[in-house]
């Protein structure tokens, strides 16, 4: 391989990392600071892949295609704005994020007052079903063809060869505001108590706080970031099919993601992302059986099980101080928490 | 919540439940609403299902966490076995096809209890090396939930390592099915798998109500702290749940991959949803309610194909679930913790 070669396949890798760190933080709200146990984010990575792309491309030709009617077709819609930036492609990530987070206050309002597990078990279910419909229902999502064509943000602004670090930097714009909007949101008093209510639900209720309410803001806002996620996946590969969104792709290496770089830190999330992405990814080119995808799914649910055991913390660890009122007080009372 | 104390409430209370929902689909049947033979098969599915339920109820109750590996135990389960009808069984000289009625031979029948034992001994590994670790640090259920998970996905790495990802299938021979009156068609291992479910669940009401160890579960189920100060060795009851859990779970692995006539590293996963839903229908920790509740599963999911494509029905278990939980969270025959 070239150097061009190369420098191709990074941007690749990294603009892949830069999607899953989106889910990862997503996913930090969840496990990392509210204790919500979540095992279905292939649903939410699929629900949102599936509304932006299903929301902008353009209807499928009825002579081409029997069954599959249905685009959205957003870029048309929105051209009269045309303010010299692709518009429809912020419309179609909120637009993912609310499908999403809708879905998840349905889901939570049902689950999240029960025992913590059933919220785990519904999510399985939700994933399951999100597959289904879109693997059967072929007017909306063209069965297990899947959708292609899908516009490319900001297509017509760069050669084709370029367009890849143009995308580049849009995923790892929004990542950007991802992060620092999660970051503000949860070194916040709401923030806060998330984690009083991941150490203790009892005393947070018994301090007047709707542990319920909490959570299911804290599942909707989570999953809300999922979807961002997902539409950011679909316009960088411009392809969505049901078999994209395996639980081991979609779901499981964003818990290994998070596991590893440390659940209840935001850098910690994002550094796991593209820490395992990159061994992911790295490990195909060894020899042997290391480069075995079995082996790698072995891998990833070994390494979970491992840093539960050795290092509950992951890389980096939950940052001790949330609060930026405390971080001020700092030289005059050292106070945890 | 977990099993009652007292044998008599709840055998009369699933004995009834049977009675009725029996009646109901037998009217049902008769006035042509939906066809029998979908029935029968439901129940067998059901049954299959039930055996994997049971082992995942008892678990929930006595470890008080969802147990997502119970699923991969029954891929594990079904490989060990295809290890030893294809692989060990043949150079050994042990061989056959075609016993009786049935497509498998023989052969089936040294390797069922085996693989339970194996399993049974790989569960209590697991619960020394990993388990029970994170009990003496005090962990919470939903972490070591977390923990299940990703021993799911290293199992089912092992499985696709070992075996790979294709398809596979017993040794067997293509048998006739039963032609039973009502134009019910019964797949020729029908029998053995009712056989088989029957017997499990017989024996397991016998150790559960009979022995001194059964009632120990019980009582660990009902109240963990109380059987540890009245002298149950608490630690050697979970032991026995996970193998009684897992034997179990090889079982239906077993079972499963007769019935659909291959194995796929995919199998037990997918089967989580209705596993879970069948818990909850019948009340966690009740390994009763949980046959019940495989068999409303199994027989609905199986019914629904009258009018729904049939690969919704895993999302037919699921919403069976959500209602429950909506309805009756305790499930039909739970107790209110």
């Amino acid at each position: 391989m070239d150097i061009s070669g190369i420098i191709s396949y990074t941007t690749g890798v990294v603009i892949m990392a830069g999607i899953y760190a989106v889910f990862s933080l997503g996913l930090n709200i969840h496990w990392g600071y509210t204790g919500l146990f979540n095992i279905g984010i292939a649903g939410f990575f699929a629900l949102g892949a599936y509304t932006s792309a299903i929301l902008t491309t353009s209807a499928p030709d009825p002579d081409l295609f029997e069954d599959f009617k249905f685009g959205g077709d957003l870029p048309a819609l929105l051209s009269f704005l045309d303010p010299g930036i692709d518009l429809w492609f912020f419309v179609a990530l909120l637009a993912a994020g609310v499908v999403c987070g809708v879905v998840a206050l349905g889901i939570g309002f049902i689950t999240l007052r029960l025992r913590d597990d059933y919220l785990a078990i519904a999510t399985l279910g939700i994933a399951e079903s999100v597959r289904l419909v879109f693997l059967n229902e072929k007017w909306l999502a063209n069965g297990s063809k899947g959708l292609y064509r899908i516009p490319k943000f900001m297509g017509d602004v760069v050669s084709a060869e370029n367009y890849e670090f143009l995308y580049l930097v849009a995923v790892l714009l929004v990542l950007a505001v991802v992060y620092l909007a999660v970051q503000q949101v949860i070194k916040s008093p709401w923030g806060r108590v998330l984690k009083a209510i991941r150490e203790d639900e009892t005393t947070a209720a018994a301090s007047g706080k709707n542990v319920f309410s909490f959570k299911l803001q804290s599942f909707v806002l989570g999953a809300f970031i999922m979807g961002i996620g997902g539409a950011l996946y679909a316009h960088s590969v411009r392809f969505v099919a049901p078999i994209s969104f395996d639980p081991l792709l979609a779901t499981f290496i964003i818990w290994a993601m998070l596991m590893v770089g440390g659940s209840g830190n935001n850098k910690g999330a994002v550094l796991g992302a593209f820490v395992v992405w990159g061994i992911w990814t790295g490990t195909q080119f060894l020899p042997g059986f290391l480069s075995d995808p079995n082996f790698r799914l072995f891998m990833i649910g070994f390494l979970i099980v491992a840093v539960i055991l050795l290092r509950p913390g992951g890389i980096l660890g939950e940052e001790r101080r949330v609060s930026r009122a405390a971080q001020e007080r700092e030289g005059a009372a050292p106070s945890e928490l | 919540m977990t099993m009652p104390g007292c044998m008599g409430g709840w055998r009369w209370g699933v004995a009834h439940t049977l009675m009725a929902i029996f009646l109901v689909v037998m009217a049902l049947s008769f006035l042509s609403v939906i066809r029998l033979e979908l029935v029968v098969n439901g129940l067998l599915i059901g049954l299959i299902m039930a055996v994997g339920a049971i082992g995942l109820s008892l678990v929930y109750g006595i470890l008080k966490f969802a147990n997502i590996a119970q699923g991969d135990f029954m891929t594990l389960g079904a490989y060990m076995c295809l290890f030893l009808l294809g692989t060990l069984f043949p150079r050994m000289n042990i061989q056959g096809t075609g016993l009786g009625p049935f497509t498998f031979g023989y052969p089936m029948l040294l390797a069922l209890p085996l693989v339970m034992v194996v399993l049974a001994t790989l569960a209590i590994g697991l619960d020394i090396g990993v388990y029970r670790r994170l009990r003496g640090r005090g962990v919470s259920t939903v972490v070591l939930a977390m923990t299940s998970l990703g021993v799911a996905i290293a199992l089912r790495g092992a499985v696709q390592v070992l075996w790979g990802g294709e398809t596979e299938q017993y040794p067997r021979l293509s048998r006739q099915f039963y032609q039973a009156p009502m134009d019910v068609r019964i797949p020729p291992d029908g029998i053995f798998i009712g056989l088989v479910t029957v017997t499990l669940v017989v024996a397991l009401y016998l150790f559960l109500s009979r022995t001194r160890m059964g009632k120990a579960m019980r009582a660990t189920s009902d109240n963990e702290e109380l059987a540890r100060v009245s002298g149950i060795n608490t630690e050697r009851v979970i032991w026995w749940t996970w193998a009684i859990g897992a034997a179990l779970a090889a079982t239906a692995g077993i079972l499963l991959a007769v019935f659909q006539a291959q194995l796929l590293p995919i199998m037990g996963w997918r089967v989580l949803i209705p596993l879970f839903a069948a818990v909850i229908l019948g009340g966690i920790g009740n390994p009763f309610g949980a046959l019940v509740g495989a068999l409303i599963i199994g027989v609905t999911s199986e019914v629904s194909t009258e009018w729904l494509s049939p690969s919704y029905k895993p999302a037919v278990a699921f919403l069976l679930m959500i209602a429950t939980l909506l309805v009756r969270p305790t499930g039909i025959f739970g107790v209110k913790s």
